[in-house]
Order: structure tokens, then C-alpha cells, then sequence
């Protein structure tokens, strides 16, 4: 029997299953989550004992596209992509937390994966569960603001020391806001705005190919 | 005398065992550890957000860059999960060239570790040793794809190129004499795989001689056995995987129990210790680099014989050869298309983990259709590793810390992405 069946019969009903790309996804409500993590370690058909991964994503800019051909300038690159601001196309809360889950004793993989609450991004903390999930959360909420409910020790991780913003949100441009150098005259660091100009190399295209077509109509 | 009370010490971020820029804020007990305070972030470059602004092909020499002492194994990673969204599977020749410099890579992965674990417990020679035979095996990256470390060898289809026919050779100069050039390129005068062949002939002998210094050596004994014990219990609940969830008594490696490209019809053996110290850590990884040597020679006798092309035909992911274009109108906007905008990817997620020198390595992408990733995860092995730290060394003394340390094998590059 496939994982994706024992699955439908383990967890509470309210969670979506589906298979793609030869892999199992779970989508939960939040507040379920704890629920489905707990029957993902102990249940003796799931077993799932190492959490191999947490992340955030952010959803925004899900199919936006940068392209938008007009005649052709002096100005590079840039002239074909579009920096007006476009509303997101997305139907769900814009940010997500997915875990990827092994079990090394039945040797398989499960994706779960939860939206948060829309205004203020929250979670509950699996770190009882999962007990190595504590800097996994805290890497999520230092890089998209998701708070985790209960965590133990909820601080910024990778980003500097006095950081501020969420820098792997999609309304986080790559060039980021403040910039650090050395000055001679104060002789220490010191902050300052970034005068970088955002540049787009190549812009984002999506197109309708055919070749996918099929494919999309499976799932 | 005074009584010692309790106070913090600052470890790092710029200490030679640090192995990198990592900083420990250390509670001790005279000179019992009794908290640790580990702050990472300090080599954060964003990789990840910055493969979002780039089309897919960009960002494989990123991937070089993220664990940087085993490049090829990264890529490995990521030109999988692109292959697995794409649906196309590389050719049998580029799979087998894949394996066997995903084995060079962990042996110099392992050869980094061992020269700087040896260092960090007192003992110089060994990283010597080491960084002798790194050489060499930096040598079939430059010969491969021209450069010593950071290769992108590896391409969504297949690899760059097919392996070269000749070495290159050291020149005559002022400071060596023929005699000395000549010895130096005796084993330089076939193709690639003709020295590959002469160094895992030669290569054993060195982990021996490694061994002889230390496996039995009294004082590294007394440094290793029985300091930083983790059992199979505890490696699962902290989340580790690779070389430490081996030493630690768990049958777990993913080239044995979810094999990708041509690991399944390879025979090899998977080393697992009993107790998960130190010392048992040391023992895996010596006997995993054996066992690298075993595949690379099966790889290099089928690559031997087995010719064919290294990179799928499908234009529309590799780009079609130089010749090609010079007559052929098709190819030529192929090349066009393929170097201004890239391929574009099926909309959905996957992903895809190889078994990295230092644990499970793995990529996660998001992709909406685009010619760039949506979402670009890094899994990097290190990090549940060096999380455990404050763990595995409570209560321990302040200079098994740095034996613990080393022992995870730790580069900032994954950790800190």
C-alpha cells in the first residue's frame, strides 16, 4: 500500500494529500499541524524520525512575470521588464512553512506543509516534537517573520547582529536597505543606505508551454 | 588559592578551530563547559535568494561556493532537482562521470577534514599528508573544467564536457630541473582517467600510512575514544545524518537506500560504527574514502570502455554544439533563447538530496514556471549537526570542545548558505 493511502487514513481529515513529481505532499490547517507531526514520528505505518528540513516561502509574486516587451531602448537589459507593481495572483496566505520528513527505518520522504494566518504569520513550534527544528525555525523567522508559537528561543540567526526587516520575502529587494564600511575619519564601521540601483540581468518570463501542458492536467 | 566562579568566554568568530568564522559564547565552570551560545550567520550570503533572481543555469556555480571544500557534490544536488522538475534524466556516461567525481570529492573532503581534525588534536604531519593528495585530486577538477575548486562541471542533462584526453603537464622552469619535471609528469603522460587510475592504485597506501600515525597512537586515542558519545537514539533525535548517523550505529546512507544516478550498480560497502565517539567518527571516514577508491575504480574501468555522449540532446536545456550553429538556423536560436532567457521548468516542487561527504545534501525548489527557481532551499548538512553542539558538549571540558568540533566536520559555506 503507497504512503499516500496510509496516509488518508492516519491523518485528520481536514489535511489535503497529493502526489507529485513522485513525491508526497501534505497540506494542513495550522492548527492541526502539531496533530499531524505527532502521527508522522510515532505512528508505527509513518515513523517519520529525522525532520530533514523547514523553510519559509513566500508567495507574492507566484506567476508574475517581469516581461513585458515594448519597443527597444539605449538602456540595456532592463528595458524589457516591467517595474510597475503587479497584485499577486495567489489564492491562499502569502507566506508557508514546509517541513520535508525521512524515515530511515521504512526509508520514505513526506513534504507537509502549512499557511500561516495572513496578517501576522504564525505557527505553532514543533520543537517538541522535533527537537532539531529549533534553529530551523529560527532560520524562517529571520528570514520571512514567521513566528512560531512557543518556540524556545525565537532570535535572528543568520543575518546581522541589529537587523532589521525580512530579507527573503519577495517585497525584500535583493540590494537589501543599509550597507556597512569602514570610515576612516570616525574610525570604526558605520552604517549607511545603500546607493546600489536595482539592475535585473535577465528578467523573469513565464511562458504557456506546450510541452507542460499534460503535465498540469494530471495533477 | 581563589575560588573559580563561573564565567564566559568568547570562542571565535576568528580561531584556527573555529573552522571558519563560527563564535561560541562559552559558560564555563572552571573548565567545564556548562552552556553554549552558537552564532552563526557571519558568512551569510544569501545564496538562496540570490538563485531567485537568476535563471537556473546561473546559480550552479553558487553551488560550488556553499560547501566549498566538496563543490561537485553540491551540484550534483541541484542539477538533480532541476533534472526531477524537468523530467529528463542525464545520459549513462555523464551518470557514471558524476559518481566518480562525487567520489573524488569525498575523499577530498574527507583528506580536508582529517589533515585539519589531526591539526586541531596536535598532530601536524598528517595534514601534510593530506594536503599532498588533495593536490592531485585538484588536479583532475582543473584538468576536467579548467578550474581547481569551484568546477560547475555539472549541467541540467549531463556534465559540461566529456573527460580529456591528455593531462596537463608541468614545464620546464628555473627552479626544477628536467629530471624533477620529468617525475613529476610520469603520471601525466595518458588521459584522465589514466592518472585517476594511477592515483587510487597509489591512494591506499596513504591511508595507511595516515592510519600508522594515528588509528593506534596512544595520545589520539586518548583525545578521541570516548569524547562527544552520541548513540543511535540520540543522532536521530538531533537529526543528523551522513557520517555521523553511521558512526553512530544507524544503517542510514542514501546511496545504498535511495540510490540516484549509477550507485545501484556499483558494489560498495557502507562503514557504521558501534559507538558514535569521536574516535568511531574518525573510523568511518577512513574507511569511506577505501570504499570511495573501490567506486572510482569501477567507474574508471566502465568509463574505459563505455563511450557516448555526456549531455542530453534536447536543445531546449543544453545548448547545441558550436558547429551546429554556424549552418544550422534552429541551433542558433536555441543557443539564442537558451543563453538570453534559459529553460523554463514545469510549474511544482521537488526535491532532491545526495549523500554529501558530510551528510544529506539537499535542494528544494519551487518553481511557478519561470526561468528562474521560485523558491531556492539549501538543506545543508552541517546545520543539524553544529546545532547539537550545545548538546553533545555540556559538561564537557573545554578542550574536547574543539575535538567535538572538528569531529562534526563543520564549513561555514553550507552552514551559513
Amino acid at each position: 500500500m503507497s504512503l499516500a493511502d496510509d496516509l488518508k487514513k492516519i491523518l485528520p481529515e481536514s489535511c489535503q494529500i497529493e502526489s507529485s513529481f513522485g513525491e508526497v505532499n501534505v497540506i494542513t490547517p495550522a492548527d492541526q499541524l502539531l496533530v499531524v507531526m505527532e502521527s508522522c514520528k510515532e505512528h508505527s505505518d509513518l515513523q517519520f524520525d529525522i525532520l530533514i528540513d523547514l523553510c519559509g516561502v513566500d508567495y507574492l509574486n507566484y506567476g508574475l512575470s517581469e516581461w513585458k516587451t515594448t519597443s527597444t531602448t539605449s538602456s540595456g537589459y532592463s528595458r524589457a521588464t516591467s517595474n510597475e507593481p503587479q497584485t499577486s495572483k495567489w489564492p491562499l496566505p502569502r507566506i508557508a512553512v514546509v517541513y520535508h520528513l525521512l524515515s530511515t527505518t521504512l526509508n520514505q520522504r513526506l513534504r507537509v506543509k502549512v499557511f500561516a494566518s495572513p496578517k501576522i504569520p504564525e505557527v505553532p513550534t514543533i520543537c517538541d516534537i522535533y527537537s532539531h527544528a529549533n534553529w530551523y525555525e529560527r532560520e524562517a523567522f529571520d528570514l520571512f517573520g514567521i513566528v512560531f508559537v512557543n518556540h524556545p528561543d525565537l532570535r535572528r540567526i543568520l543575518t546581522d547582529y541589529g537587523f532589521k526587516g525580512f530579507p527573503f520575502r519577495k517585497d525584500f529587494p535583493v540590494s537589501g536597505f543599509k550597507e556597512i564600511r569602514y570610515d576612516h575619519d570616525q574610525e570604526r564601521c558605520v552604517y549607511e543606505d545603500v546607493n546600489i540601483e536595482p539592475r535585473v540581468t535577465v528578467p523573469k518570463v513565464i511562458r504557456d508551454d506546450n510541452r507542460y501542458v499534460g503535465d498540469q492536467e494530471n495533477e | 588559592m581563589s575560588e573559580i566562579n563561573q564565567y564566559t568566554v568568547n570562542f571565535g568568530p576568528q580561531h584556527p578551530s573555529a573552522h571558519g568564522v563560527l563564535r561560541l559564547i562559552l559558560e564555563l565552570q572552571g573548565e567545564t563547559i556548562s552552556k553554549i551560545d552558537t552564532h552563526i550567520g557571519l558568512l551569510h550570503r544569501a545564496t538562496e535568494k540570490l538563485a531567485e533572481t537568476k535563471p537556473y543555469n546561473h546559480s550552479i556555480g553558487y553551488m560550488d561556493r556553499l560547501d566549498y571544500v566538496s563543490m561537485m557534490c553540491n551540484e550534483h544536488a541541484y542539477v538533480r532537482a532541476i533534472e526531477k522538475l524537468l523530467n529528463v534524466e542525464a545520459p549513462i556516461r555523464a551518470q557514471y562521470i558524476r559518481v566518480m567525481f562525487d567520489e573524488i570529492t569525498r575523499i577530498l573532503n574527507h583528506l580536508m577534514w582529517l589533515g585539519a581534525h589531526a591539526l586541531d588534536l596536535g598532530a601536524t604531519t598528517v595534514f601534510l599528508y593530506c594536503f599532498h593528495e588533495r593536490e592531485k585530486l585538484m588536479d583532475c577538477y582543473e584538468a576536467v573544467s579548467g578550474a581547481r575548486m569551484h568546477a560547475t562541471y555539472y549541467r541540467p542533462g549531463g556534465v559540461y564536457r566529456d573527460l580529456p584526453e591528455s593531462m596537463p603537464q608541468y614545464e620546464v622552469n628555473p627552479w626544477r630541473s628536467k629530471k624533477e619535471i620529468d617525475a613529476l609528469n610520469q603520471n601525466r603522460q595518458g588521459s584522465l582517467l589514466d592518472f585517476i587510475n594511477d592515483f587510487i592504485d597509489k591512494f591506499p597506501s596513504v591511508i595507511d600510512d595516515c592510519e600508522r600515525l594515528l588509528t593506534e597512537n596512544r595520545i589520539w586515542k586518548q583525545r578521541t575514544v570516548n569524547i562527544g558519545t552520541v548513540n543511535a537514539e540520540l543522532a536521530r533525535e538531533l537529526g543528523f545524518t551522513g557520517p555521523l548517523l553511521r558512526a553512530s550505529g544507524v544503517d542510514w546512507d542514501l546511496r545504498k537506500h535511495q540510490p540516484y544516478a549509477v550507485y545501484d550498480q556499483l558494489d560498495f560497502d557502507i562503514p557504521i560504527g558501534t559507538k558514535g565517539d569521536c574516535y568511531d567518527r574518525y573510523l568511518v571516514r577512513m574507511e569511506e574514502m577505501r570504499q570511495s577508491v573501490r567506486i572510482i575504480r569501477q567507474c574508471v574501468e566502465w568509463l574505459a570502455v563505455n563511450k557516448g555522449p555526456v549531455i542530453i540532446n534536447d536543445h531546449k536545456i543544453a545548448p547545441p554544439k558550436r558547429v551546429e550553429m554556424k549552418d544550422d538556423m534552429e541551433a542558433m536560436i536555441h543557443h539564442f533563447k537558451l543563453f538570453t532567457e534559459g529553460f523554463h521548468t514545469p510549474p511544482g516542487e521537488v526535491y532532491a538530496s545526495v549523500e554529501h561527504p558530510k551528510g544529506e545534501f539537499g535542494v528544494y525548489i519551487v518553481s511557478d514556471g519561470a526561468n528562474k527557481p521560485y523558491r531556492l532551499k539549501i538543506r545543508p548538512a552541517g546545520f543539524s549537526h553544529l546545532q547539537s553542539l550545545e548538546k553533545i558538549c555540556k559538561g564537557v571540558m573545554l578542550a574536547d570542545l574543539v575535538t567535538i568540533l572538528s569531529s562534526i566536520d563543520i564549513v561555514f559555506g553550507d552552514i551559513d548558505r
